[in-house]
């Protein structure tokens, strides 16, 4: 045996039997960045709000090959807009106490503040029917209605999803024992609502205004 | 999964592991048997054995399109095929190698090392990582299928308008290359999430950031340009096919659109895209190069320095496509310098390279062979590429063979060379035996002088005028020579790639048993058997450096009380790798596989009506609904471990 193969062998054995590091009394879960959940979301807001920016992006692009801007109609109604991004701003406030209900694992107020929010999607989702109604252009009509019914389809395909998870995770909460981790999906789904309302803030400027003072 | 009943849900490990630990971890994490259980899988090993696998098979695919593309231009006025196929092959070629064979293989290769190499027990998310295969596989066969029915893209892999427009490219084939980018970028985002997760959550307890393997630092610095970087083409091409599909006017001049649109959004994410080949490219040479010279890697905190800043740098080359087009030549000129400052993150890593090699003690094995070529072939693709970043040439060289002969340069030399030294290094780890290493020096010598036989001339063909994309041309323009000795390269190649495939084919039983590291390597992956168990580690490892395998180790060694009957993953803090907490993960299911079926029902239908994407929908949100539903006596099982904060 050479002094190589024997050193590698003593290394071994050392690392087959030394001291141990026990992690038996570590918790089983942790709100905010501690948790791996956390980082899927995070990772899917960079992912989602690149998206987002590529298109307000576009839309400036496609906005400074035009001598007019909407090309051929007026702008959309400010006020379903409008109204729904007030819905939107104040479904922040049951949001944020479902969070806090959450992270203090207080069954009662988040399956209350679930509830809740879950309304307000139900408001939020009947308003954006009626938004539709009122951009005064087709996506078919120019390049203009093109853009702006990307937005707004990006951004409700965004509500769509988050009302359906919100619906399953109240569900859930109602059905299922509640563990650690249960409060962890509820504090993170209130994360990720947070990004849904704060995107819509830009893209209601771009869409509503942008055609108004740009 | 453990069903039966004798299972002791609270059981936790001991260091060192006895051998009841080292049983019901194996129960614990292993697969199910059978067919659905085939289905079902989702530990790392599995899913990344056969993505890997995958990959190579379109990488194959993509070999064999260009065998008859080279087969048809070996002599002036062949007609082997004609200009409809070639316009097919070209663009299946580009994008089989792109989209199905260099991003994921590499995404795949991560799969499999990644939680190895930062001694974890599993990759985070392991069902979602089964869901990204399978998108990707089902991506990739519908997209071979369409060509078997003759509706294969036609209009090159990056599909410009007008040309892949509703006007000039009717019916579905342009259809079927947009949602291939569908498929695979969704595929390709949710592995980026996966890998960063991974590496900030999952690491051995001292691992700290400054001592992560360079590959893995690789991997993750490519996984944040995927997440930046990939949104771009998927949006671009989602408009590509409302245009296509619903009227939109995206790309339209005649209605407000604009085609160059097309090329930024394309090439935005495009350059990006060459990065996320190359840097995990560079993340095998600095695994390989340390293990055969004998020593840690010189200039480490430069070499992730130079990860870093070439990532962020690549977003700021896209323009450097488009010189032929009437942008701004002040505009122009920013792209130029940008494009030759990255030259200097790339010289400091080959630099650091160089430093290793020379300060070491060289250990010539067929891995060492595949990185060194690296240094011969990139340097000389990184060469031409400082001269296309030229506007005045690549004005003269723009869409000719000059072009095709750099991209290869760079791709080949840049990341399949290393990829292939990367399965020769870490192939006894994976399936327990060494391949073998004279069929290996065969394998890398017919490559490498198969290579420069096909691709150099190239060059040289470019210059004298012949463009890419014409499937013949005639005699007397003084291009046949070169181009019947690129066609011999390119067999050469064939023949090469066929000994690759015999060898892992031969090795899998005939090759010497490897051992848990047969090349006395430093990094975590080489401390457990090969192949390695369901849970990677009987005891999770504790870390004080960053060879962990070539240092003294301090205590604690292993870590103590990780459950043995449930899947426990340890979870540590992200720069300093402290543990955190543990987190129980989630049983092997069917239901990734399910949903990705229904997505494919979803993406494919799509090509054929928009409705699609309503109808459709149902199917993909009951099965994601399934997928995270808690099964019976889950919850209660998890809380027999759980502590609160």
């Amino acid at each position: 045996m050479t002094v190589e193969q024997a050193l590698a062998r003593a290394q071994q054995q050392v690392r087959q039997e030394g001291a141990a590091l026990d992690v038996a009394e570590l918790p089983s879960y942790g709100f905010s960045h501690r948790s791996i959940l956390w980082w899927a979301t995070a990772g899917m807001m960079a992912i989602e709000g690149t998206v987002f920016a590529l298109a307000v992006a576009v839309y400036f692009y496609l906005r400074s090959h035009s001598a007019t801007w909407p090309m051929s109609s007026l702008p959309p109604e400010l006020r379903y807009g409008t109204a729904n991004t007030l819905i939107l701003l104040v479904s922040l406030l049951p949001n944020e106490w479902a969070k806090r209900a959450a992270e203090k694992e207080h069954v009662g107020h988040v399956r209350m503040a679930l509830v809740i929010c879950m309304l307000f999607s139900l408001a939020f989702l009947a308003v954006r029917w009626l938004e539709f109604t009122a951009l005064n252009c087709r996506w078919d009509d120019n390049a203009y209605g093109s853009i702006v019914w990307m937005l707004m389809g990006l951004h409700t395909t965004h509500l769509l999803t988050d009302a359906y998870d919100s619906g399953v995770l109240t569900t859930l909460v109602f059905t299922q024992k509640m563990d650690g981790k249960r409060f962890v999906d509820v504090s993170e789904s209130a994360m990720y609502w947070y990004f849904v309302v704060l995107t819509w803030l830009p893209l209601y400027a771009v869409v509503y205004w942008g055609p108004r003072f740009v | 999964m453990n069903t039966t009943s004798e299972v002791d849900l609270t059981a936790r490990n001991q260091v060192p592991p006895s051998e009841a630990d080292r049983q019901a971890l194996e129960a614990t994490w292993r697969d199910p048997a059978g067919l659905v259980g085939w289905f079902s899988a989702i530990n790392h090993k599995t899913i990344g054995v056969r993505f890997i696998v995958t990959a190579f098979g379109f990488f194959v695919a993509g070999g064999l399109l260009a065998a008859v593309m080279r087969l048809q231009l070996a002599r002036p006025q062949n007609t082997l095929v004609g200009p409809d196929l070639y316009n097919q092959l070209f663009t299946m070629h580009g994008t089989t190698m792109m989209f199905l064979f260099a991003v994921p293989v590499m995404q795949a290769m991560a799969t499999y090392l990644v939680p190895l190499m930062v001694g974890a027990r599993s990759i985070a998310f392991p069902r979602m990582n089964a869901f990204a295969y399978w998108l990707y596989l089902f991506g990739g066969l519908m997209l071979y299928i369409a060509f078997a029915l003759n509706i294969g893209p036609d209009a090159g892999w990056f599909t410009y308008v007008p040309l892949a427009g509703p006007d000039f490219s009717p019916g579905k084939r342009v259809d079927f290359w947009a949602q291939l980018i569908t498929f695979t970028e969704f595929s390709g985002l949710l592995e980026a999430v996966i890998v960063i997760t991974t590496v900030f959550k999952l690491r051995a307890v001292g691992m700290t950031l400054n001592r992560i393997p360079l590959f893995v630092w690789a991997m993750l610095v490519t996984a944040f340009m995927v997440m930046f970087a990939m949104p771009a083409v998927m949006l671009t091409s989602t408009a590509l096919i409302l245009d296509r599909l619903v009227g939109t006017h995206f790309f339209n001049p005649a209605e407000g659109g604009d085609a160059l649109l097309w090329q930024h959004l394309f090439w935005f994410f495009g350059h990006p895209e060459v990065y996320f080949i190359f840097l995990p490219g560079l993340g095998f040479m600095s695994a390989i190069i340390p293990t055969f010279v004998r020593r840690p890697i010189f200039g480490y905190s430069a070499m992730v320095l130079a990860l870093i800043a070439t990532a962020f740098l690549s977003f700021g080359l896209w323009v450097h496509h488009m010189f032929a087009t009437n942008l701004p030549e002040l505009g122009k000129g920013f792209f130029t310098a940008m494009s030759l400052m990255i030259a200097i993150p790339s010289a400091v890593q080959i630099f650091c390279w160089i430093a290793t090699l020379w300060t070491g003690r060289i250990h010539l094995k067929t891995p060492l062979l595949f990185v060194l070529a690296f240094f011969f072939i990139l340097v000389l693709g990184g060469m031409t590429g400082l001269m296309l970043a030229m506007v005045p040439l690549d004005l003269q060289v723009h869409d000719t063979y000059f072009v095709v002969a750099h991209l290869h340069y760079v791709l080949i030399g840049g990341a399949v060379f290393p990829l292939l030294g990367a399965i020769y290094y870490w192939y006894p780890k994976i399936t327990g035996r060494l391949m073998n290493e004279t069929m290996g020096r065969w394998n890398f010598w017919l490559f490498f002088i198969g290579f420069n036989t096909a691709f150099f001339p190239m060059h040289l063909l470019g210059m004298k005028g012949m463009p890419r994309r014409v499937y013949t041309y005639p005699a007397g323009m003084g291009w046949d020579t070169m181009n019947l000795v690129a066609t011999v390269g390119a067999v050469t190649i064939a023949v090469s790639m066929l000994l690759f495939v015999i060898n892992v084919w031969r090795s899998l039983r005939h090759g010497q048993v490897a051992g848990d590291n047969p090349w006395g390597a430093g990094t975590l992956e080489w401390a457990t058997s090969s192949p390695p168990p369901a849970a990677n580690f009987d005891a999770l490892p504790v870390v004080h450096g960053r060879e962990p395998l070539w240092e003294a180790a301090p205590e604690p060694t292993q870590v103590r009380g990780m459950a043995t009957g449930q899947r426990e993953v340890l979870v540590t803090t992200v720069v300093d790798a402290r543990p955190d907490h543990r987190s129980v993960f989630p049983d092997s299911s069917i239901w990734p596989f399910i949903s990705a079926v229904a997505t494919t029902v979803l993406f494919v239908g799509s090509i054929f009506t928009p409705w699609a994407v309503v109808w459709a929908s149902v199917p993909v949100a009951i099965a994601l609904t399934v997928w995270f539903w808690p099964r019976r006596g889950e919850t209660e099982r998890e809380m027999l471990l759980e502590k609160s904060p």
